[in-house]
């Protein structure tokens, strides 16, 4: 199925959005995962399934400044 | 209050704009705007302000000048290695426009003395670069009610956010709390390009600009994410969380404390 991860489309196979991080080797501690521009609580990344058409931002921190 | 000749030449160029005018230039002349951090993002924000004519710049910084600070904090020059970088700041800015009145705070923003500070200020500007003077510059302007435009960037990517304390999604509606000090490379090994301190700082000026004017849309509820390498902007939408800690239903959060270690860096990015 087709899912946009931070704006571009993907092929993925299905799964929770944990699964979608590992695959994409992200810590989850690294990242705000929103699906469908709400913010996924870090309890539910590996009981939230990810459906067609669903759009995926991994927000990385940016912590520089100076 | 009145200007002078001087100052309407000055202005012009703001006052022929009719959302500016003479009106929306005594706003500015009258806006108190806070910057910590007096380096890469305070530096092009400072220096704009400035030009602006903004009346009060507070400048918080601890440190002094250092020679690789040059590379981007262009508020500073070599002849200011060395010097506290809040009394190069006052230097520049008022070189460039006497009218601006500067404030230096030469310290670190702490738990103790956020909120004393920031509820001088009509608009806050974020320009640290470590995660727990972040999460705190964050959690100041929310319990002093100041509009705040937060701003990141690390090697050649770069984000600004506005946030209006209840109004709109703060910092921590996104990020809950501060990334684990070990997954965190400090700024020194990350590096970052020069000019994105720039670009950054620049749109963080327009924002706290547009805000005292009450103009435009402000940059509420999106991040606006730029990459450098690929010289793309892409806005992000968020929204405010209902369970965040500190603005939701139910918060936690109900006094300022530094969150994290404010020495463990500032990049995580894989």
């Amino acid at each position: 199925m087709q899912v946009k991860i931070n704006g571009k489309p993907e092929e993925i196979s299905g799964g929770t959005v944990l699964d979608l991080l590992q695959a994409k080797k992200i810590e989850p501690q690294m990242v705000a995962v929103e699906v469908n521009d709400t913010v996924l609580d870090k309890n539910l990344l590996a009981t939230t399934s990810l459906n067609e058409g669903d759009r995926v931002e991994f927000l990385f921190y940016m912590g520089g400044g100076r | 209050m009145e200007f002078t000749e001087d100052q309407i030449s000055r202005y012009s160029r703001h006052i022929l704009l009719p959302e500016v005018g003479g009106k929306g230039q005594k706003k500015i002349a009258k806006a108190k705007i806070l910057l910590v951090g007096a380096g890469g993002l305070g530096s092009p924000a400072a220096l704009y302000l400035a030009a602006a004519g903004v009346g009060t710049i507070g400048l918080i910084d601890s440190d002094v000048v250092d020679l690789t600070n040059l590379q981007r904090q262009i508020l500073h020059h070599t002849s200011d290695v060395g010097r506290p970088k809040v009394l190069s700041g006052k230097e520049k800015i008022q070189g460039l426009n006497p009218d601006v009145q500067v404030s230096m705070y030469e310290e670190r923003l702490t738990a103790g003395n956020a909120l004393k500070i920031i509820s001088e200020y009509d608009v806050v500007i974020d320009g640290v670069d470590n995660f727990t003077a972040k999460f705190l510059i964050n959690d100041a302007c929310f319990f002093a009610g100041k509009p705040l435009v937060h701003g990141g960037i690390l090697r050649f990517d770069g984000r600004v956010t506005t946030i209006v304390p209840k109004q709109s999604a703060c910092y921590r509606c996104v990020f809950k709390t501060p990334p684990p000090a070990g997954l965190v490379a400090s700024c020194q090994e990350a590096g970052v390009i020069g000019v994105l301190a720039g670009i950054i700082g620049t749109i963080q000026a327009t924002e706290a600009l547009k805000l005292v004017l009450g103009i435009g849309q402000p940059l509420t509820n999106r991040f606006l994410d730029f990459d450098a390498r690929k010289t793309q902007f892409r806005e992000i939408k968020i929204k405010r969380n209902p369970d965040c800690a500190l603005c939701g239903a139910h918060p936690t959060i109900t006094e300022l404390f530094d969150d994290g270690d404010p020495f463990a860096g500032c990049a995580v990015r894989p």
